[in-house]
């Protein structure tokens, strides 16, 4: 009964004539595909380019701090570099990291539809993000932005001659791309599931994009509002944010983080959602409490809107308003505790292998809980006051969005890399890369907790000499990170010749995405599937090779 | 070690004779963030090494090699409510020690010192109510708590002393408090944390630690010889605060002698509590601040006064205790207007240097 097209085993597989990339030709085809497997290489190409402008920016600020002067760049230019570091990682390269391209590849093909609910949507989301990224490169090419990424009003809007007005404006049109890209998926989940897919048996890739998109259509919208808001105060002056005139600075902080703490749970959820996959997968076993992970999913998505008031303890807050924010902010650590130990004893009694996405999701697991239990440090309103603005919030938030998210992205990349290419990746030099990323990784950011315990401010181009050791050792990981990150961009451009052809599911992994051709057709499926198995159903794989086999034989 | 630059062994060893992980403990709150910190710290460390034990014996367990064919669980309710419960207590635990240290942070004691800082694009300005001024330098006695009220003048900076686990940032338009007890001599750092532009890590200096003896040397070598209530009081007289607020019957204006502390009823019918946070703002946007049975009539000092004329006025109407100087003052302006220059002997504001509370 099952409709799902079976092709030949791996060692004889051809890459399908017919497929995504090859159905139509010409630049055009490309700009204007409607296609969302297209639209996600579109993405893919464009987050790794600026991916690779923030990581060089990071580079520059790593070489600054190899001493304590300020000797390599001025201040003002030290503080546009981290500025722009941190606008371009977080809104051109994390937010739509996995959501984007992998999610925008998969969902569709996970629920077994043929395409999103919007497919010009899809595509039109694209050419914001575009217009959001070209803006940004302008005004960073024209001067560029010193505010630092999180625009801090009044120094935003009242203190500052550099491009805020610009990037403001890049960020907010950017911010469309997300919410539409959400929009599509909140949609396409409820309404586009093939027949029998119930909600209890969707991948766990698709609960959490679920609950990152639910983020992205609630969050950003305010997002927009501050950014607005500051671009008016900036050239009309019109005062919500200025004390003289009656307004208040704290609004902007509310109001700023009131998205940007949700847009952490954006960018690591789909993470997430990509860790599940991998750890199932590599050990050939149902991920290990299904519906603990899937809620927890949802209940981070929940609580992780009531918890921004931590960014301001110390801020002149009210003294009982922390002690809400604080414990709902130890509640929102819970269900990543949670997580955590679902896909340690998802690996029990599985039948485990090491391929290179196995690897990095093992780093996502060790950095990620670094990332997390120094989150409650923060989390703790007492010893955030000793923490925060240090080096440890830098520290933390990259062990998260680093060593978290960029681990996760970079195990679905290698995951899905024959699924979206019907090419293998070299699995050695992977994993080497792999090993070399977590090693550098923890060379990088460890000595930054220990800097932000001895008191070092970030955001400082020049510090006291006695903190140089540390640093030093920080800019040598980074050093070594970098090598880390060089080696998939070009090992994976030489698997799109020279790989191996991957066939239809050289991982022997369960999803509906495993069961077409590598790459997939454009309609996806030749028939809408039925289902019928669980999520994560291995035993169902294996009745089906079985009747595959009596089928040919 | 030849075969080792000799400035990367120097640097090395240099390192590893003061390798450290937490500043000096030179507070009296030091040491219980600090046993906050160790308690999370080893929380944390258990709760790694517990995730890489099960991944690593997992992985050498359940191998492909050692185990070919995987075992299909669904999951365990059980086991899923013990890594629910047993971090929740942990993190509840934290939650409940840091609020108690949160709160102990930013509740000043009654009998702390009182210090004015502002905080301006790129220097601390820090003013002793006896008429001390220092800038990117905070020098204060020791076992005294010492509280201080901050304020920013332009954007956003952060009062960072990590020495004494303590930070609060400085906000324009609002005043933010903090103490803290330094319990070590020396001199220790002090930071701008939260980033305010260009010369943002350039906005450091040192916080000195004093015995009281050499404290006090410091108290008289430093004055300026007019304290905080006497500046006030040559700007109260001088916007002609005293014009309205002098205390007789009839006058326009409240009388201010003894407001600070008491609780005032405003015109909305609204209670407020005298602080210098409210002495701030019903001076900078007065008509937002109407006490009960007055007229809106006082025009706002907004842009007239700078942060550190304000802190003085509050400083002065904080210890006005009688209206007597007021009426003298007003009297004497109006006999002979070059008088007005009369020197602070008998003032209530005199028994600066140590703050007066009533």
């Amino acid at each position: 009964m099952s409709s799902i097209v079976s092709l030949p085993d791996q060692s004889t597989a051809r890459i399908p004539k017919r497929n995504y990339l090859t159905n139509e030709n010409g630049i055009l085809s490309w700009l204007l595909t409607g296609d969302h497997k297209r639209i996600a290489i579109l993405y893919l190409i464009s987050i790794t380019f600026f991916f690779f402008i923030g990581g060089a920016l990071a580079g520059l600020i790593r070489l600054e701090l190899l001493t304590p002067q300020s000797d390599l760049m001025a201040a003002d230019t030290y503080n546009k570099v981290f500025s722009m570091h941190g606008i371009v990682m977080i809104f051109l390269f994390l937010v739509p990291s996995v959501p984007a391209t992998l999610g925008n590849f998969l969902i569709p093909i996970m629920v077994g539809a043929k395409d999103l609910a919007f497919p010009k949507i899809n595509l039109l989301s694209w050419y914001l993000y575009m217009i959001g990224g070209c803006l940004t490169l302008w005004a960073m090419i024209t001067g560029g932005v010193d505010t630092g990424w999180t625009f801090t009003t009044p120094l935003s809007t009242h203190y500052v001659n550099t491009n805020v007005v610009t990037t403001g404006l890049a960020i907010f049109i950017a911010g469309f791309a997300s919410i539409f890209t959400g929009l599509n998926f909140i949609v396409t989940i409820h309404r586009m599931r093939a027949p029998g897919m119930t909600w209890f048996k969707l991948p766990l890739f698709v609960w959490s994009n679920y609950a990152a998109s639910i983020l992205m259509v609630l969050g950003t919208p305010v997002l927009a509002i501050a950014l607005v808001l500051v671009v008016l105060e900036r050239t009309i002056g019109i005062g919500v944010f200025d004390p003289t005139k009656g307004g208040d600075p704290l609004l902007f902080q509310h109001l700023f983080w009131f998205y940007s703490h949700p847009a952490v749970y954006i960018m690591i959820l789909p993470g997430m959602g990509v860790i599940s996959e991998v750890i199932s997968t590599f050990s050939r076993k149902r991920v290990f409490g299904y519906s603990a992970v899937a809620f927890s999913s949802v209940a981070i998505a929940v609580f992780g809107f009531f918890v921004w008031e931590h960014h301001m303890f110390i801020m002149g807050v009210s003294n009982y308003s922390t002690l809400v924010f604080s414990l709902l902010t130890m509640l929102v650590a819970v269900p990543s505790a949670i997580k955590i130990f679902n896909w340690a004893f998802t690996l029990y009694k599985g039948s485990i292998t090491f391929e290179t996405p196995m690897l990095y999701a093992f780093g996502f697991m060790g950095l990620f809980t670094i990332g997390g239990l120094t989150g409650v440090f923060l989390g703790s309103s007492g010893t955030d006051i000793h923490l925060t603005e240090t080096y440890f919030i830098v520290a933390h938030f990259h062990f998260v969005m680093v060593g978290g998210m960029l681990m996760a992205f970079l195990a679905g990349i290698h995951f899905w890399w024959p699924k979206l290419t019907g090419r293998m990746y070299p699995e050695k030099i992977s994993q080497l890369a792999a090993v070399v990323t977590f090693i550098g990784f923890n060379f990088t950011f460890f000595p930054q907790f220990l800097l932000g315990m001895l008191g070092m401010p970030r955001r400082y181009a020049a510090y006291p000499p006695e903190f140089q050791v540390l640093n030093v050792f920080s800019t040598a990981g980074a050093t070594i990170l970098g090598v880390g990150y060089l080696l998939p961009i070009l090992y994976l451009i030489w698997s799109l010749k020279y790989g191996k052809v991957a066939g239809n599911n050289p991982w022997q992994a369960t999803g509906l995405e495993w069961q077409i051709q590598s790459p997939p057709l454009t309609e996806n499926f030749i028939e809408i599937p039925v289902v019928t198995q669980d999520a994560y159903d291995y035993e169902w794989l294996e009745r089906q090779k079985e009747r595959e086999v009596t089928q040919v034989g | 070690m030849d075969h080792i630059s000799p400035v990367l062994w120097q640097f090395l060893v240099k390192w590893l004779t003061n390798f450290a992980v937490i500043p000096p403990e030179a507070s009296k709150v030091a040491p219980q963030m600090d046993a906050l910190l160790l308690f999370m710290t080893l929380v944390s460390l258990v709760g790694l090494v517990l995730v890489i034990f099960l991944v690593v014996t997992f992985s050498i367990l359940y191998r492909r090699e050692r185990h070919p064919v995987a075992t299909q669980i669904e999951g365990s309710t059980l086991l899923e409510a013990t890594w629910t419960i047993i971090p929740l207590g942990l993190f509840l635990v934290m939650f409940v020690w840091g609020s108690v240290l949160y709160f102990r942070i930013y509740t000043p004691p009654p009998n702390a010192m009182q210090v004015y800082v502002v905080g301006k694009q790129w220097m601390w300005k820090a003013e002793h109510p006896g008429g001390q001024h220092e800038i990117n330098s905070l020098h204060v006695p020791i076992n005294q708590p010492v509280q201080l009220t901050l304020i920013s003048q332009d954007v956003f900076h952060s009062f960072s002393m990590p020495a004494f686990r303590v930070k609060r940032e400085a906000i324009p338009g609002r005043y933010t408090t903090v103490w803290f007890e330094a319990t070590e001599t020396g001199t220790f750092h002090l930071f701008c944390s939260q980033y305010c532009g260009t010369a943002h890590s350039a906005m450091i200096g040192d916080i000195v630690v004093m015995s009281p003896e050499n404290y006090k040397k410091w108290l008289q070598s430093s004055t300026s010889g007019v304290s905080l209530a006497q500046d006030g009081e040559r700007l109260f007289a001088s916007l002609s605060c005293s014009a309205c607020h002098n205390g007789t019957p009839g006058a326009r204006g409240p009388n201010l002698a003894g407001v600070y502390g008491s609780t005032l009823t405003l015109s909305d019918g609204q209670k407020v509590t005298v602080d210098d946070a409210y002495l701030r703002q019903a001076i900078l946007n007065p008509s937002a601040h109407i006490t009960q049975g007055y007229s809106p009539i006082m025009p706002t000092y907004q842009g007239q006064v700078s942060e550190e004329g304000l802190f003085s006025l509050v400083e002065y109407i904080k210890n006005l205790d009688s209206n007597y100087r007021i009426k003298q003052t007003t009297t004497t302006t109006e006999l002979a207007p070059v008088a007005t220059a009369a020197t602070p002997a008998a003032s209530p504001a005199a028994n600066n240097g140590k703050v007066s509370h009533e």
